[in-house]
């Protein structure tokens, strides 16, 4: 069978569309920004500001409020490209459904995750985090957040079709975020406390590669059964 | 062998077969949680420091046990069901999940009234607790998720998906709350080790996991004989059934 362009083609295709759509909307990659930084704005003022408190919690947060971030922000994966029937057009072309998910995934994390982790110091110094966390910080959240994007879309490619997917959601996903969060925040807490946090890193990547691999395919299937 | 199993694909046979297991396995269960409960409640020994309360085990851990074991339960059926594109596999799937989600609370609810007299308080964030809290939450996201389609052969595929996922996430999700307890609370907790109990209260607690298996089962197929009765009500067999009994 003419398949007419190769597997990279097709990745890079889509990955291009899905980021010039979304530069112009630019509201889409803001608003999940903007909705991290309220909700760790929030912590300080519901339980106080003193500062030894604030930098205990302070990985919690940040986590918590990337999570949360990472599955308001995904909700819009696949719902422009549902609504306007560009969907089942991908199902239906020659190409790879995992090759074009996982292209359209990483373009999300390219918009929503990458802006997060750009920000997430400035937070950091809000919340007065530990001297010597930043770097566990970044590495957590760059290592973390694709995991994030890679779970919660088959979540989402469940949920595309139907009406009131929004809060069914949040019961999807959060369960299969527990993991990351566990290891992220731990890795931070060692690293403040200038222990070794290699092992946490090295487990958060190996969620990494594994959801990198299996992802696509759950995330096709799911697509597959919800636009029937 | 392959072939004799494939012939139970098909809805009536299904449902032949479940009418004629089911007598089968309510009343083994049935014999198995008395026995097991009685023997459990009214003769095994009290336990030297946990006095009376203790006895809550033996409700408590053939719940836990087998909340894990009807979510493989569950994940298997929806795994042939996508495989082999077998809808009874996708009934079998959707009729189990509610009676997890169940079990899945009543080992948390009876976790938590033994922890209040054990502990001195109704809940701890031990591992065991977490993960158990963990997999009720996977199991309301699949019967919600099954719920929310309208068409139902749909929603068995998408809920079954979300089974097999919640599998790979299990053990992840098992290994890192033990961990992560471990790192946040020193092991202060520990509830009786099993092999150190008395086989005077092991086997009364034997034979209610085996009966819990069994109610589990006959409950599944309670609810896979009305699931395929709601799903084939068009097919004559199943209104020459209920013509039989009298309905329509």
């Amino acid at each position: 069978m003419q398949r007419g362009i190769s597997y990279t083609q097709s990745f890079f295709t889509l990955l291009q569309r899905d980021l010039r759509i979304a530069v112009r909307h630019r509201g889409d990659i803001f608003n999940p920004l903007l909705f991290f930084i309220m909700v760790v704005t929030l912590f300080p003022l519901g339980v106080g500001p003193e500062p030894q408190m604030l930098s205990r919690i302070a990985p919690g947060i940040i986590w918590v409020a990337a999570l949360l971030a990472s599955m308001l922000s995904l909700e819009r994966l696949f719902k422009a490209d549902f609504m306007d029937g560009s969907l089942e057009q991908m199902l239906l072309s020659p190409q790879p459904l995992p090759i074009l998910v996982l292209a359209k995934v990483i373009a999300h994390w390219l918009l929503t995750g990458v802006p997060l982790i750009l920000i997430a110091p400035l937070l950091a110094v809000l919340l007065n985090l530990e001297q010597n966390s930043y770097g566990a910080l970044m590495a957590t959240l760059a290592l973390g957040t694709p995991v994030l994007s890679l779970l919660g879309a088959i979540g989402v490619a469940l949920t595309v079709g139907l009406r009131k997917g929004g809060v069914l959601l949040s019961l999807l996903i959060l369960p299969l975020y527990i993991p990351v969060l566990i290891f992220a925040t731990s890795a931070i807490d060692a690293a403040g406390m200038n222990l070794n946090y290699g092992g946490q890193l090295a487990i958060i990547a190996a969620m990494l590669v594994g959801s990198l691999v299996l992802a696509p395919f759950a995330i096709g299937a799911s697509l597959r059964v919800s636009t029937n | 062998m392959w072939k004799w199993l494939h012939s139970y694909a098909d809805p009536e046979k299904a449902y032949n077969l479940s009418s004629k297991l089911l007598p089968w396995f309510s009343l083994l269960a049935l014999l198995f949680i008395s026995v097991g409960t009685i023997w459990g409640l009214m003769f095994a020994p009290t336990d030297y420091q946990q006095g009376d309360s203790y006895r809550i085990i033996f409700i408590h851990v053939p719940a836990a046990s087998m909340s894990m074991a009807a979510y493989m339960g569950m994940a298997t059926a929806a795994f042939i069901g996508l495989v082999w594109q077998i809808k009874a596999a996708d009934w079998v799937a959707a009729s189990i999940a509610p009676i997890g989600a169940v079990i899945t609370f009543i080992a948390l609810f009876t976790g938590a009234t033994w922890g209040k007299p054990m502990w001195g308080t109704w809940w701890v964030w031990d591992a065991r607790l977490t993960a158990e809290l963990v997999l009720l939450f996977l199991y309301l996201g699949v019967i919600s998720l099954y719920a929310s389609f309208e068409d139902k052969v749909l929603a068995a595929r998408a809920a079954g998906i979300l089974a097999i996922v919640g599998v790979i996430n299990i053990p992840i999700i098992k290994y890192s709350v033990d961990w992560w307890s471990s790192l946040h609370q020193p092991s202060t907790i520990k509830i009786t080790e099993k092999s150190s109990m008395s086989s005077e209260m092991l086997y009364p607690l034997l034979i209610n996991i085996v009966g819990f298996g069994l109610m589990i089962g006959a409950i599944t197929i309670v609810r896979f004989k009305s699931e395929i009765l709601a799903r084939n009500g068009m097919r004559p067999w199943v209104r020459a059934l209920a013509k039989q009994e009298g309905v329509s």
